[in-house]
């Protein structure tokens, strides 16, 4: 260590008035990537787990969005090649990639600055993957009227406008709003004082002490949950309350998952900034943070400290979990699931951003324990969809194609009902069969709860 | 709550699944943990035992005899001739007709990309029908857009090596790929899908189309070898497309990184793992343990943030040599980085290498030092842990690429230690 890098007493500087830090490394403010562009040996791995490189010939895959292009601009004034829409954000070539690159983390980085730099702020491409990608700020309107909103969204003719002006594909269907969302389904029931009065009361039965601070948990419910299938919020709050957990529902934005998907790097930091500061309020009264949807929990937990450094980035990170893992972790969930019964059959297909935090095999895992269920795993194919990604009337294709395998697969299972955690997800897979779709959350709930 | 099971396999190549086959057939409660996809997309897909003496001498018409002549502290030594065999055995049961080379104890001679010809004990069964050792001619086929593999250049080597045949090499467009830099996938997926594809004369499905590309080049050749793409899912039913329109047979010549041979060894191997009920858990690193009266208690992996306690009471490391990063160094040293397990190394990083490239290196032999239990040693030659054996290319004493041992080691060591972790743990 050089004299210059030696501290040589306690003095913060900054600490006196009228100080001005000077910003002598301006570079050192921008993500340094090189030592993950350094880490790339070429192998490849990454784009031969891509769905998207194996069905469309327009994408050049992962090496090639992350450390090539990369190493590129370090080069010449070279652009971002506008292939990097084709990526779909499945985050695959993260966990593929056996020398600890991070390709997600440079393919979101390449995206923001090709919207920023590239893309027309008047073309019908940003608007739409504008309006796309802030669901959530649509979202509240559409539940003011939900009945309005969903007649009028089914109506062939928004179908048609919707692709012919917006881009989006006409072969979908919009997902229905629910008559009453989550949020004032919980406001109605009292919120978080009616949830610790439950809790205190499924403590008595279970024989627990009435007290435990330790059983706490705040609910990242994300804006699908809320809007479309509060049906799953609500499992989720009667199944941590069975177990004697008092629920907390801090205000929240949208976890910013489409945002990084559609390269709108700064509608993303203003909804992480309002996630970090609220869930950290959340910790600090003693909760740990549970999401029942695994893209929001996968943000969380990976992109945020990736890309933001807001205060307490890292220590949301490090305390938010996914909703069945947090159970598995912190109750003997086997042994309350020993002598439940549930009589149905599951074709399961594990999410991507489920599969890259290490969760593909857990429910599958945790079903087994409840008699008379039927839990088929579907393979490790990717739905396709991808978020907002087979929305867009360019990728509906590509979004299909990619799905193929996941639909044969569903369809040779016995089961003729869908699992999973991820929304977009469960579209999908509802779109390519015809099936209904629940998640596991809710096959908890009714082994469960009473 | 820990995550609980009877035996904990940390790492998911061919010596992890070998492990936790061998585990699961003792009737216990089997996990595998790996953080990354394995490296079997690396790999060639070939199952090579020894190819080479660890003195260099070669190639080795039968591995078996020569397995007893090798050091003290090589894998093999410490497992036993016989151990290889029963592996050997256990492999051909779970591939089944997948693989071929287990009529005889001698090695195959298998072309490569380069036309250089592998010594090994089994071979992927797309690669049969391009033995080297049988005297039928052979033409090559290479695509532009596949810059890996070079057909003229790859048949002039088979040629210089002494092939009792002889070989030609042509490179074609391939119908139906656009992109200069398509991946491998690509070309797969047209195949194993029939995606319809225009060619001169119209639209034809991607095999016909292939078909009709190489016909016009066969010059009475009885045999046909395509680079390793000739489709993942549906593999068997592609070569047998193009035999049947080719009037020739068909295989495959294994190429490099990514490989698709590999990656259908990690189905086959996975798939197996599915059906001996082994729950896998993979895209997390384990980073930590505990220890409990010199056994390890339980490990810790690392799942974006969570560190979620993971327990056993047998485990098996088997997270691969310094590629697979279950042998880091640093300038200072060379560490295994989980349990921080023994691994002998020189004090000055300039004897870790010699000049010669295709020297003795003594890197290649980096790794943690077994008993004949694969229980890693320390420093003084004691267990390092009661209840931890390792298997693969963590292990040192060996340098698998010079041998071509890799994938026997694997298979043999995991046999071996995944075997006695299942013993021990359903007493």
């Amino acid at each position: 260590m050089s004299d210059a890098e030696q501290p040589m007493d306690d003095h913060v500087p900054g600490e006196e008035e009228g100080f001005e830090p000077i910003e002598v490394f301006p570079e050192a403010e921008e993500m340094d990537l090189r030592p993950g562009a350094d880490n790339c040996y070429k192998c490849s791995t990454c784009d031969t787990n891509c769905p998207v490189a194996e069905v469309d010939d327009e994408f050049p895959g992962p090496k090639f969005q992350g450390p090539e292009q990369w190493r590129l601009k370090r080069q010449e004034d070279h652009d971002i090649d506008d292939s990097v829409m084709k990526c779909s954000n499945c985050m695959r070539c993260d966990s593929a990639c056996p020398s600890e690159v991070p390709l997600s983390q440079m393919h979101n980085t390449a995206r923001a600055e090709y919207v920023e730099e590239n893309m027309s702020k008047l073309s019908r491409e940003y608007w739409r993957n504008r309006m796309l990608s802030n669901y959530r700020k649509l979202a509240p309107i559409a539940a003011t009227f939900p009945r309005t909103a969903n007649f009028v969204m089914g109506l062939s003719v928004t179908q048609w406008m919707g692709e012919k002006v917006m881009g989006i594909a006409g072969d979908r269907e919009f997902p229905e709003f629910a008559t009453q969302t989550f949020r004032g389904w919980w406001a109605e029931r009292g919120g978080n004082d009616t949830s610790r009065e439950r809790a205190r009361a499924a403590r008595a039965e279970r024989g627990e002490d009435l007290e435990n601070p330790h059983k706490r948990i705040a609910y990242f419910h994300g804006c699908y949950s809320n809007y479309n299938t509060p049906e799953v919020a609500k499992a989720l709050v009667r199944v941590y309350e069975q177990l004697g957990y008092e629920v907390m529902v801090p205000e929240q934005a949208c976890s910013g998952t489409p945002m990084f998907a559609n390269g709108m790097l700064e509608d993303a930091r203003r909804a992480a900034e309002t996630n970090v500061r609220e869930l950290a309020d959340a910790i600090e009264d003693g909760a740990d943070i549970v999401a029942s949807c695994s893209s929001c929990s996968m943000s969380i937990r990976q992109e945020y400290p990736e890309l933001f450094d807001f205060e307490g980035t890292e220590d949301v990170a490090a305390n938010t979990w996914d909703a069945v893992e947090y159970l598995r972790v912190h109750e003997d969930l086997t042994g309350e699931l020993e002598g439940t019964a549930v009589d149905a059959e599951f074709a399961y297909h594990a999410p991507c951003h489920a599969r890259n935090q290490g969760l593909d095999g857990q429910t599958v895992e945790v079903l087994s324990a409840i008699d008379g269920i039927d839990v088929e795993d579907v393979g490790d194919s990717c739905s396709g969809i991808s978020g907002t990604y087979g929305w867009k009337e360019e990728n509906y294709e590509t979004s299909m194609k990619i799905g193929e395998e996941m639909f044969e697969h569903m369809e040779d299972a016995e089961a003729t009902t869908g699992l999973t955690e991820c929304p977009t997800c469960s579209m999908q897979m509802g779109h390519g069969t015809g099936y209904e779709i629940t998640h596991t959350l809710e096959v908890l709930e009714a082994a469960l709860v009473d | 709550m820990a995550i609980a099971d009877d035996v904990l396999v940390i790492g998911g190549g061919i010596a992890g699944a070998t492990a936790a086959l061998a585990a699961a057939e003792e009737g216990v409660d089997v996990r595998l943990v790996t953080h990354k996809q394995s490296t079997l997309r690396n790999a060639s897909g070939l199952i090579d035992v020894l190819g080479y003496t660890h003195e260099g001498e070669g190639p080795i018409v039968d591995p078996f005899e020569r397995l007893e002549e090798l050091p003290k502290g090589h894998p093999y030594e410490r497992v036993g001739t016989e151990a290889v065999r029963d592996a050997l055995s256990f492999f051909d049961e779970v591939a089944g007709d997948a693989y071929a080379g287990d009529h005889t104890d001698s090695n195959a001679l298998v072309p490569t990309h380069g036309g250089t010809v592998k010594p090994t004990a089994r071979y992927p069964i797309s690669t049969a029908a391009g033995l080297a050792s049988v005297a039928e001619d052979t033409l090559l086929v290479g695509f532009e857009t596949l810059t890996d593999f070079e057909a003229p250049l790859a048949a002039a080597h088979l040629e210089a090596a002494g092939a009792p045949f002889s070989a030609r090499g042509v490179t074609l467009r391939f119908p139906g790929i656009v992109r200069d830099d398509a991946k491998l996938t690509r070309y797969a997926h047209l195949l194993d899908h029939e995606e319809p594809v225009s060619t001169g004369s119209g639209e034809r499905s991607a095999r016909q189309a292939l078909a009709a590309t190489v016909r016009p080049h066969l010059e009475g050749e009885s045999r046909v070898g395509f680079p390793a793409l000739l489709g993942d899912e549906h593999a068997a039913e592609v070569r047998a497309d193009l035999a049947e329109s080719l009037g020739v047979d068909v295989f495959e010549v294994p190429m490099g990184p990514p490989s698709l041979p590999g990656m259908r060894l990690e189905d086959l191997l996975y798939g197996a793992l599915e059906d001996a009920g082994v729950r896998v858990t993979s895209g997390v690193p384990v980073v930590d343990y505990e220890t409990d009266d010199g056994a390890i208690d339980h490990v810790l992996v690392d799942r974006h943030g969570q560190e979620i306690p993971h327990e056993a009471s047998q485990y098996v490391l088997a997270t691969g040599g310094l590629v697979g990063k279950g042998v880091r160094s640093e300038r200072e040293r060379v560490f295994e980085p989980i349990f921080d397990c023994y691994v002998p190394h020189a004090d000055d990083r300039y004897d870790w290498f010699v000049d010669d490239v295709f020297g003795e290196q003594p890197y290649a032999r980096f790794g943690v030092v077994p008993d004949r239990e694969l229980r890693p040693l320390d420093v003084d030659e004691e267990p390092e842990f009661s209840n931890l054996r390792a298997a693969g290319a963590v292990l040192g004493g060996y340098d698998y690429a010079a041998e071509k041992s890799g994938a026997g080691v694997s298979l043999a060591t995991g046999y071996v230690a995944g075997g006695r972790a299942g013993t021990e743990a359903s007493r």
